[in-house]
């Protein structure tokens, strides 16, 4: 039964178990450049989640041909293609934002940020 | 083609379609022309739309005329017409007014590119709003809060760029967990349609992974909502963002947050799943009450008075989602006034700071000593506004207050009265701190080289006076859009 259970389900035990790492790295890490990597991870075990829920046993691709009858669900990964470009968005404002950080503190740390800001 | 038909997806096209072209205008004085032109555009079509929606009720309009549970569908009803009518109106004010401001603090090459994010900002605000898909209010919401990151990294202190980050770490893991709960909703019913959705939860409110779903949309919104204790973002992000932004993030992006709350948890869950089966209130109110109390108090002790009124904010929030806890029809339409009238309020008192920051170029509290004196009329709406927050009539504030008030007292829970009261007094000590400051204190010397206050800046922060002085006393358009609201959400 529990080998029934990791089988069947494993896309989503690999999705919980990103999910949990990049949450985990972003509460973690006080660099900020690692955080978004974090972030990303996270971002992404979504994405695999919502791809798996749109995947039929036995489906091909949804293109009407003789022969084939089960199909996959298109719209989760269509609804995915969406937010792979949300999430790039992120990154890359989060990524410039890093960079202006740098230029202003000459540090990525979370740490050293707020200890140069104590100082002030 | 009828335009009329149109208006719902008219509503968040206009801003939509004119941040690009804004963003290729050479020069910032035509791009501030032409951003406020486009807003006073929006701002028509809301009218218009909630005179629509006055008449007929429930607007729907489908996405490419796609029929409903297929296609994308935007639905207007009178909740949704409010909150269009507010994000419009406050963000067509500040945009007119904020030319002033922009000189002083965004580097002109920049400021095309302002408007262009804050004319996303708006697109992103207006749509959550417009639209009854439950993806597409995913969409919209990241394109509002990319856009916010962008906008309050363009303060001048170096502290904006940390605030922003934050704000986009907490934003982003606020939106996915949203998208999280979309898709495990998606899972179960195979739509994304928010009244589909209501009508295929009731059967299979007992699974799971609905519940599942439930708390990842609860803890997404709260963060989106600043709620206590998720807080974090919120005062950094208004005190270290350019006046413009603060002004326009401070009365919309959190009222657009618990616009989603009340649509989630009573269009798309329904009332007695989200308050019966699962008991949202017992959570909602004890984080109301604590928010109220630590926030009220924490905001005392603030030497920035903007960060004063991000704290205050937050407390104000917590009102209107204590409102909600109530699980009455009283409390619901408190809490949706309140949103109205705080908006206008806290709108106002950003603006007040605003005037003050371009001109004696200092919101610490200690900055201020005897501006009163020399900024008279900024001190006066200051001091309007700050009754208002209090909720002293003839104001707004009130209103709010009152509502509030008595739908405690329906619900019979008079010692959640004590608390407002109490905290409404702790509002008193704050607003009191920055108004012995202004009027009681002898002005320090550096006050001598003045400029003069903005005159566009200063004739808006009186129009967000007057509307709240106005609101106070003629209350029937947010009380009935409220009551109608209700009808529909209960």
């Amino acid at each position: 039964m529990i080998s029934a259970l990791i089988n069947d389900l494993y896309a989503y035990w690999i999705s919980v178990l990103l999910m949990m790492a990049g949450l985990y790295i972003v509460i973690d890490h006080s660099n900020l450049f690692k955080k978004l990597v974090g972030l990303n991870i996270f971002q992404t075990s979504v994405f695999i989640m919502f791809i798996a829920m749109g995947k039929v046993d036995g489906g091909t691709a949804p293109i009407i041909e003789k022969g084939y009858t089960v199909f996959s669900n298109p719209l989760p990964h269509v609804l995915i293609l969406t937010a792979i470009v949300v999430s790039i968005a992120t990154t890359s404002v989060g990524l410039a934002l890093v960079v202006k950080i740098n230029k202003h503190y000459q540090s990525v740390d979370e740490q050293e940020i707020e200890k140069i800001e104590l100082q002030e | 083609m009828i335009v009329s038909a149109h208006l719902p997806v008219i509503q968040v096209i206009i801003p939509l379609i004119a941040a690009p072209v804004c963003s290729l205008l050479p020069k910032s004085r035509i791009a501030w022309i032409f951003t406020s032109l486009i807003s006073v555009a929006t701002f028509l079509v809301s009218i218009a739309i909630t005179l629509q929606v006055n008449t007929i009720g429930l607007l729907s309009y489908n996405m490419g005329n796609w029929p409903a549970p297929w296609g994308i569908s935007y639905y207007i009803d009178h909740l949704s017409a409010l909150l269009l009518v507010l994000i419009s109106a406050i963000a067509c004010i500040t945009l007119i007014s904020s030319r002033a401001l922009l000189e002083q603090e965004i580097p002109a090459h920049k400021r095309s590119l302002f408007y262009t994010a804050f004319l996303l900002c708006m697109t992103g605000l207006l749509g959550i709003v417009a639209t009854g898909d439950a993806f597409n209010v995913f969409v919209f919401l990241e394109i509002s809060s990319l856009s916010a990151y962008a906008l309050i990294a363009m303060g001048r202190d170096r502290k904006a760029l940390m605030a922003a980050y934050q704000y986009l770490i907490m934003g982003t893991i606020g939106a996915t967990f949203i998208l999280i709960g979309i898709g495990l909703l998606y899972m179960q019913t195979g739509t994304l349609n928010m009244l589909d959705l209501h009508q295929r939860i009731s059967t299979i409110a007992s699974f799971r992974s609905v519940h599942a779903a439930f708390a990842f949309f609860t803890v997404g919104i709260f963060l989106k909502l600043a709620l206590f204790p998720l807080h974090q973002w919120l005062p950094n992000a208004y005190t270290y963002a350019p006046s413009a932004v603060s002004i326009f993030l401070a009365a919309t992006a959190t009222k657009v947050a618990l616009y989603l709350l009340y649509r989630v948890f009573y269009t798309l869950f329904g009332f007695e799943f989200s308050f019966e089966v699962l008991h949202l209130s017992s959570i909602l109110m004890p984080l109301s009450i604590i928010a109220v109390i630590v926030s009220s108090l924490v905001a005392i002790f603030q030497t920035d008075v903007k960060r004063m009124l991000a704290y205050s904010s937050l407390g104000q929030i917590a009102y209107m989602t204590l409102g909600i806890s109530l699980q009455t029809q009283a409390g619901l339409i408190a809490s949706i006034i309140h949103l109205f009238n705080h908006a206008f309020i806290k709108g106002a008192l950003f603006m007040c700071l605003a005037c003050l920051a371009s001109s004696i170029k200092t919101t610490q509290c200690q900055g201020l000593a005897g501006v009163g004196r020399s900024h008279p009329w900024v001190c006066a709406a200051f001091v309007l506004g700050g009754l208002a927050l209090i909720g002293i009539p003839p104001t707004s504030g009130f209103i709010s207050k009152w509502y509030l008030v008595s739908a405690i007292f329906e619900s019979s829970s008079w010692w959640l009265a004590i608390i407002v009261m109490f905290t409404s007094l702790l509002a008193v000590v704050y607003v009191w701190r920055v108004v012995e400051q202004m009027y009681f204190r002898e002005p320090t010397s550096e006050l001598v080289s003045l400029h003069a206050t903005p005159r566009l800046l200063l004739a808006a922060t009186w129009l967000m006076i007057f509307l709240t002085v106005y609101f106070g006393i003629d209350n029937r358009y947010p009380v009935s859009m409220a009551s109608a609201a209700v009808e529909s959400l209960l």
